[in-house]
């Protein structure tokens, strides 16, 4: 089991000196993932919140090679340099035995929405990556527009709550299972606030060979509108009211890897956060009411199928 | 064409003190559009956000899609369903809804696309302006095909020509675009929206005959086929292969060039109607700055000093850039010295006046690569070199 101290005296592969919010998820999700691998590292990334915050001319805050795709197709991109590293090896031009690692990463915009057709292309090939998604639940790059992760009821920028709306109508996109259903060797959901969790789950991300999918929560104090210091105890909540829950899917079995000793209610999760702060009028009740009963099911789903 | 009164709960009669974006979207809503699907991106995204806050209240449907693929997919359906629909887009949104513009003009599908450039290529400059899309616009999809496109240089301009796209797209079925700027869309000025009573908008050219004798692609007299609504009870068919009369595919070169030259014919026959043009002082001028969008308002200080220093310098605004203004430059290039061609991209329009100018007077461009607007001086300089 990795130890924080020894963590921390390693490199870091996104270093100081980006531009991110105060409170933003982000860093504290890479600077885990990336320690999960020393081996040598190629990034693609999307265009999103990570992309343009690490790399404003004619700065960059990455340590490791990587590269900017366009929105949609940071998987297609880092399948192509897999592809190209495989037929360099096979070609005896890199040595045989040397380990390179492959992430692709976009937010949930660039995951969810319109990167998903390029997501599942790679998966279905069997490229050996790993993809990961820092969703924070809205296009935040742009100024918070709803995103298929935005949560039930959220004030997003085109699902504004008002007297004609209680904010987004829809239920999230259940993307981890979505992705669980490619058949690939592993696929993860995980939380920055269990970091012990979420370096485990990197690592066996990085290591099984085949596509791998990290669907990581991430904070965004900028468009869920709460205190940016309570950034990790929100985090905590998420996972123990089960709206984030913590679980992984390896050659088919799901396993819940952490079960709240006591479920949170949800409204914990959702009172600290300004995006859903209209729910608490009495005509946007029934909000509340689905989300609790959404929240349950699946997790009482989640449980029956790590049950087989 | 059917002109007719707009229902007044899409407009918001007043002054307001709103962006280009703004602007762009209460111009769709004064002229009847009740469906919008689109994606974010900037600089274009607050024309998004505005629509979705006001729908509601108008009555309507906004969606956000989960691509630019996707919005004008569902654009091109819910057209079929009998809506006015429109979207705004910049650069890579653009590219992405090529492949759906060709299906639309090849559908003969009336719709909106506005687009507030950005500096590109790719994702360039996505917070700062550009001009670079305007050749995209005409040829961006692939095929031979005519479209129309307007170039608004201020957010009330954004208003007005927003629902003269939509008059546009309903007379000769096809898609529109506004073709705007970041500096227009994002900057802030008075606009005046008038009172429902006075906004007339074109009619969708319904088709009254009876329901077995409809045919999707049967030119009316005009040139230009009559539409249904889906679910209406007639029966017909459409698709983006070439197609008959009935809307079935036929493919052979005999029905293509049926088709082709319909597609682009009802258009460039009728370019003297469409094409909008701002002109001042062009009479006895030797040289003419040909400008649209945010550059035109840039270039007013450099002919201003200019005709300070003798030169007689007079304008030409293109409110509508595709179809090209063909027969005027023609004539200009004939009576004037040289023409001054200023654009935010490194060569675009000034092509199309070089050529229709055929070497009867030179065309000397000014162009900026994107990011800001020009400098007044270095346009001022490109017409003092061209009046030497």
């Amino acid at each position: 089991m990795a130890k924080l101290k020894d963590l921390a005296k390693m490199e870091d592969r996104l270093v100081a000196g980006h531009g991110m919010c105060l409170g933003c998820g982000i860093p504290l999700i890479f600077k885990v993932v990336l320690r999960a691998t020393e081996d040598p590292l190629i990034i693609a990334n999307a265009t999103g919140c990570l992309e343009v915050c690490t790399t404003i001319f004619p700065r960059t805050a990455w340590n490791v090679t990587w590269i900017h795709s366009a929105f949609e197709n940071a998987a297609s991109t880092i399948a192509g340099v897999e592809a190209m590293y495989k037929a360099l090896k096979r070609k005896g031009k890199i040595p045989k035995d040397k380990t390179i690692k492959f992430l692709g990463t976009a937010g949930d915009g660039g995951t969810y929405d319109i990167g998903l057709q390029a997501l599942s292309g790679t998966m279905e090939r069997g490229h050996d990556i790993v993809y990961l998604c820092y969703d924070n639940n809205a296009y935040a790059n742009t100024g918070g527009q709803r995103s298929s992760a935005t949560p039930l009821g959220a004030s997003a920028s085109t699902s504004p709550a008002g007297t004609q709306s209680p904010g987004k109508l829809q239920w999230r996109k259940d993307l981890t299972k979505i992705l669980a259903a490619h058949n690939v060797p592993y696929v993860a959901q995980a939380c920055p606030s269990r970091w012990q969790d979420l370096y485990n789950k990197a690592k066996k991300a990085f290591e099984i060979e085949g596509p791998a999918f990290l669907n990581v929560l991430c904070l965004c104090p900028t468009e869920w509108k709460y205190e940016e210091s309570k950034g990790i105890e929100l985090a905590k909540i998420a996972v123990d009211s089960c709206v984030w829950p913590l679980y992984e899917v390896e050659n088919g079995k799901y396993k819940v890897n952490y079960k709240p000793k006591e479920k949170k209610p949800i409204l914990e999760w959702i009172k600290p956060q300004g995006r859903f702060r209209h729910l608490f009028k009495e005509e946007n009740a029934w909000v509340l009411e689905e989300f609790q009963k959404k929240v349950d099911e699946e997790w009482e789903e989640l449980n029956r199928l790590a049950s087989l | 064409m059917k002109k007719v009164k707009v229902d007044p709960k899409g407009v918001l009669t007043g002054s307001h003190y709103i962006d280009g974006d703004y602007a762009i979207a209460e111009g769709g809503l004064a002229a009847g559009c009740r469906f919008f699907a689109g994606y974010p991106i900037t600089p274009s995204t607050e024309t998004a956000e505005r629509f979705s806050e006001r729908i509601p209240h108008v009555g309507g449907v906004f969606i956000q899609m989960e691509d630019e693929l996707g919005s004008i997919a569902a654009m091109i359906g819910a057209v079929w369903g009998g809506k006015k629909t429109m979207t705004v887009t910049s650069g890579p949104g653009f590219s992405l809804m090529m492949e759906n513009i060709g299906l639309a003009c090849m559908m003969e599908i009336p719709l909106v696309i506005a687009n507030v450039q950005r500096g590109g290529p790719s994702t360039g400059l996505p917070t700062l302006t550009g001009q670079q899309d305007m050749m995209q616009a005409k040829w961006g999809s692939h095929g031979d095909y005519e479209i129309i496109a307007l170039s608004p240089d201020s957010p009330q301009e954004c208003f007005d020509l927003t629902i003269e796209a939509f008059n546009l797209s309903e007379t000769y079925r096809v898609p529109v675009f506004v073709m705007t700027d970041e500096c227009v869309g994002h900057m802030h000025e008075k606009v005046v929206i008038p009172p429902a009573e006075e906004i007339e908008v074109v009619e969708r050219k319904w088709y009254e005959g009876p329901k077995d004798k409809y045919l999707p692609y049967k030119l009316d007299k005009d040139g230009i086929p009559f539409m249904v609504k889906a679910g209406d009870g007639y029966r017909f068919h459409t698709t983006g292969l070439t197609r008959d009369e009935r809307g079935y595919p036929v493919i052979n070169a005999e029905c293509q060039s049926v088709v082709v030259p319909h597609l682009v014919d009802k258009i460039i026959n009728n370019a003297d109607k469409i094409i909008m043009l701002e002109e001042d002082e062009i009479d006895g001028a030797e040289i003419v700055v040909i400008s649209y969008g945010i550059t035109s308002r840039v270039a007013i200080r450099a002919v201003q000093q200019a005709r300070k220093a003798g030169i007689k310098v007079g304008t030409l605004r293109l409110k509508t850039v595709w179809p090209f203004p063909e027969k005027r430059i023609k004539q200009l290039a004939r009576k004037i010295k040289a023409f001054v061609v200023p654009e935010i991209n490194y060569g675009q329009i000034v092509l199309e006046v070089e050529r229709c100018a055929a070497g009867k007077a030179p065309a000397f461009h000014v162009p900026h690569c994107g990011g800001w607007v020009h400098d007044p001086n270095d346009i001022l300089k490109v017409i003092k070199e061209a009046a030497k």
